[in-house]
């Protein structure tokens, strides 16, 4: 093809390096993982990837992840809501600290969290003394995955809300619709999309989390182990086939979530064409 | 019958007023209800955590902080962290660049599967990267041999580290720069390549003016990210001390030998450095939206 036709210089160049980086970081490793993975044949991958105290672990990731997602579409929408929309002292330092949880080092909320949460920590005396074990528990990887997971739903929803035309919610209140009506009927509608993006970013992430997790899970065989804590306890016994059965079922796992997201975002679009 | 209108008249403003005002107040209402939910959740999750580290680190007096700092471990920590975090940040802004300029200058066939290639990254679990790595230079890799003839050790030592840390934050650079240079467009590049000026040239003194603070915001997200890894970095490292250890393996290792002190001694300054962060996020943030605004009033 060459660069033919192309005013600006540099196709080839920036081309060269893009590839020649991403084969060495990405495509390389990620090849020998493939080469690796498919000389284990689908029994032994059964075998491993299906065994009762790994699908236990799959379990505790999914569905802690779906809890702490479900929570963080709630607390997104609202946080993402009184930032855009209302005035108030000290806006612009909660705007800011949303994105505490990609700036801190998972372990270090690991630690913070589980000293929190734990009997005698200053959040878990209260949770405790009302029955609920807050530490060592599927409750407790649920709190970390909710730490890491706020900034998503609030950052993909907070741009689409400010960008909102105010004009329709001028009529549907002159039409006599009331603030709870024009919310549910008008605002929503245009928020379900970056709130699925959100989720599901959310989502993807909690079933991969592992550093702020450890600490707080307890890691307690058949009860708190998580999926990712699963590869590395395999990988201490140097049963590299677990782990990397235990890997592909993880990858398949957030790829689906990101498709089917990536799919319903598409068929939306498409629909709203027509 | 003249009256009676009237008097509706004045009876229905009196209703409608009094329908607003109650409006009013329970919108405020619902307005503090809702900041107040919002606020109370960002306490207990964010500053609460925040406030811990720093009562737990200083729990047994400044001495024993400061001794846990300036252990030989805890130095080496740092030196690792530093490390693994400069070069990859550095790296990546050579790749980000790049393929920044590839994905916004150009046309080509396969151009949205690199892209959603090079965002593949950040949908895969930490800890699979780190295995990622291990099989294609640990113990059962095919080229394992070879290494071990070369006395080149990859997993369980520094460059280990160092590739991990860049695999999982390749991604940032290159998806903060993508937008700012589409929304830039081509003609100011198409231009000077029209007038002679060569590729170099051309980024030096028309594209990187333009993506300065872009690079700088991506550059930030990069470096919390790379400084705070953990899941792909405990996979390769080995968790030798003194040797392989970064920061938050350091922090690790002390709160698993129960030495919760030096932990949260060594977390403080990841914490510091994290806010560091997010208030210079906040400030280039800041700078992007008034040029933004800039050339938007420019455009009119």
């Amino acid at each position: 093809m060459g660069s033919s036709g192309k005013v600006i210089p540099g196709f080839h160049f920036t081309m060269g390096i893009t590839f020649f980086y991403l084969s060495l970081i990405f495509l390389l490793p990620l090849v020998a993982f493939v080469f690796f993975a498919s000389g284990m044949g689908w029994e032994k991958f059964i075998d491993k990837a299906f065994e009762y105290r790994i699908v236990h672990g799959y379990w505790m990731s999914f569905s802690c992840a779906l809890a702490a997602a479900v929570i963080n579409s709630f607390f997104g929408l609202l946080l993402a809501w009184i930032l855009v929309r209302y005035d108030f002292p000290g806006k612009r330092i909660m705007d800011g600290l949303i994105d505490l949880p990609f700036a801190l080092p998972t372990a270090v909320a690991g630690i913070a969290l589980t000293t929190l949460y734990v009997e005698t920590g200053w959040m878990g005396q209260f949770l405790y003394a009302l029955g609920i074990p807050s530490a060592f528990s599927a409750v407790g990887i649920t709190i970390a995955l909710v730490f890491v997971g706020i900034p998503f739903v609030t950052r993909s929803v907070q741009p689409v809300l400010k960008d909102l035309e105010p004009e329709i919610e001028e009529a549907a209140a002159i039409l006599g619709a009331g603030k709870w009506l024009t919310f549910r009927k008008v605002i929503f509608p245009e928020l379900v999309a970056p709130l699925l993006t959100g989720f599901a970013l959310a989502f993807a992430r909690g079933i991969g989390e592992y550093g702020s997790v450890v600490f707080i899970a307890g890691n307690t065989p058949f009860e708190t182990e998580i999926a990712p804590l699963l590869i590395m306890t395999e990988l201490e016994q140097f049963d590299y086939q677990a782990a990397a059965a235990i890997a592909i079922v993880m990858l398949v796992l957030s790829f689906l979530i990101l498709l089917s997201i990536n799919g319903y975002q598409r068929y939306r679009i498409r629909k709203q064409g027509v | 019958m003249a009256v009676s209108v009237t008097r509706n008249r004045f009876l229905s403003a009196d209703f409608e007023a009094k329908q607003q005002r109650t409006s009013v107040s329970s919108e405020i209402f619902v307005k503090w209800l809702l900041i107040f939910l919002g606020a109370a959740f960002l306490f207990v999750m964010l500053i609460l955590p925040l406030v811990l580290v720093g009562f737990e680190a200083l729990a047994k007096g400044w001495d024993a902080y400061l001794a846990a700092l300036t252990e030989p471990f805890a130095r080496k920590a740092f030196l690792l962290t530093a490390e693994a975090t400069v070069i990859a940040v550095l790296l990546n802004v050579v790749f980000g660049l790049a393929s920044a300029w590839l994905l916004t200058k150009f046309d080509f066939r396969g151009k949205a599967v690199l892209g959603s290639l090079i965002d593949l990254p950040f949908a895969i679990s930490p800890v699979v990267a780190g295995l990622f790595f291990i099989m294609l230079f640990g113990r059962m890799s095919p080229i394992y041999q070879t290494l071990q003839d070369l006395h080149v050790a990859v997993v369980f030592a520094v460059p280990g580290i160092i590739l991990a840390t860049v695999f999982v934050t390749f991604p940032f650079i290159t998806r903060e720069l993508v937008p700012v240079m589409e929304a830039q467009g081509r003609s100011e590049e198409e231009a000077a390549a029209t007038m002679g000026a060569g590729g170099w040239t051309i980024f030096r003194r028309v594209t990187l003016p333009n993506i300065k603070w872009g690079l700088i915001y991506g550059i930030i997200l990069c470096t919390a990210r790379a400084m705070g890894e953990f899941g792909a970095v405990s996979v390769v490292s080995g968790h030798i001390r003194g040797k392989t250890n970064t920061l938050p393996l350091h922090i690790e290792i002390l709160y698993n030998e129960y030495n919760f002190t030096a932990a949260f001694a060594v977390a403080s300054i990841l914490v510091f450095l994290a806010i560091l962060i997010l208030v210079l996020r906040n400030l280039v943030e800041w700078k992007l939206e008034r040029k933004s605004e800039r050339s938007g009033n420019h455009g009119l």
